[in-house]
């Protein structure tokens, strides 16, 4: 007489042994601290109170960039700046027609070009929707740290460290 | 015709003919009396017409319109100081209220009409509709706005460099009022292709 095993119940008593041993066999925390930056203290299932909201930087002075191309960051507010189809409130002042007299800064004229650089009339709609690119800032520390150095710091220091002749 | 100026004529007779039963003191006090209620009473009617929650009621004004001022900084803010609906659509001073009010019978026959009663009849007249307080705002030099932001009491220490260079140079000459840069503030714009400055 043959004595069989019905798979299904084979497969439930596998499932049972392999998940007693996944759970005796984890060896990192499954309670795993929370990275410092963002949440200081704390592990990631527990909920910290949220960190007060940050203003706007509003100082209106240009900062530097990091590198030639990066879209520079907008130093003021943009609270309930409306950009759609219907308008868009940052061209009443840094378009090309608008610059002079808001004295904003004027779009680069690469924002008037087509991908083919063929000059537009108006504002390219690929550059059309600014906050894509363009940014404001919070008025807070960095979360994480960053060793970035801009290529002057670079070229700065290599000059420095050179052997004088 | 012949019938309706004979009642009218009556009527005359009765209004000018001195009261036989009712002594002058009973007339004047109660004419006086009669006056107070009726001013208050219009006045009180007036006002119940000129609050968020009579706005809102429609759902013209409460699905379109009113959404978007409740993300503004008109709405909702730290100081917890509302601009609501009447506060920027209707002129404050009487005189200028009543003249207001009597416009918006405009606004009682497009409810009856459904001129805005969907949201598509609402995009589609849009900026008609914005066009209109635009023009009424610049008319009348920003009144409405005045109400709270008052030139005089402006600190250009405390604005950012641009506002301060735009206040206190085009604003303060008289060049440019509010509206003329402040569109769009409290509601969502519509199409604005051709509005200058756009």
């Amino acid at each position: 007489m043959t004595f069989r095993i019905p798979p299904l119940f084979l497969l439930a008593v596998m499932g049972t042994f392999l998940g007693a041993a996944i759970a005796a066999g984890v060896d990192y925390p499954l309670d795993a601290p929370g990275p410092d930056g963002r949440r200081p203290g704390g592990t990631l299932t527990q909920n910290a109170p949220a960190p007060p909201l940050a203003d706007d930087e509003n100082k209106d002075l240009k900062r530097e960039r990091n590198y030639p191309d990066q879209p520079p960051t907008i130093p003021h507010s943009i609270r309930g700046y409306q950009i759609d189809k219907n308008g868009n409130k940052c061209l009443s002042c840094h378009s090309r027609a608008n610059s002079p007299r808001s004295q904003a800064t004027m779009i680069s004229i690469t924002h008037y070009m087509d991908r083919d650089g063929q000059a537009l009339a108006a504002v390219s709609p690929r550059r059309y929707f600014c906050n894509q690119c363009h940014v404001p800032q919070k008025d807070v520390l960095p979360l994480v740290g960053n060793s970035f150095e801009t290529i002057d710091k670079i070229l700065q220091d290599d000059a420095n460290n050179a052997k004088k002749p | 015709m012949k019938a309706l100026f004979a009642l009218l004529k009556d009527y005359w007779g009765i209004l000018r003919r001195p009261s036989v039963y009712f002594s002058l003191g009973f007339l004047t006090l109660g004419g006086f009396i009669a006056g107070i209620i009726f001013w208050g009473g219009f006045n009180t009617a007036l006002e119940l017409t000129n609050t968020e929650k009579f706005c809102t009621s429609c759902h013209e004004m409460r699905d379109n319109v009113f959404v978007e001022l409740q993300e503004t900084i008109h709405y909702t803010n730290r100081s917890g100081v509302r601009a609501s609906c009447p506060d920027c659509h209707v002129p404050h001073e009487w005189t200028h209220k009543i003249a207001r009010k009597m416009q918006a019978s405009k606004e009682v026959w497009g409810k009856l009409f459904g001129t805005i009663d969907t949201r598509d009849k609402f995009l589609s007249l849009r900026r008609e509709l914005a066009e209109h307080e635009w023009a009424r705002l610049k008319a009348n030099d920003s009144r409405e706005c005045r109400n709270c932001h008052n030139f005089e009491f402006m600190d250009f220490t405390r604005q950012s460099k641009r506002a301060a260079a735009m206040h206190s140079t085009s604003l303060a000459k008289g060049e440019a009022t509010c509206i003329d840069c402040h569109k769009g503030i409290a509601h969502k714009l519509p199409d604005m292709s051709g509005v200058k400055g756009w």
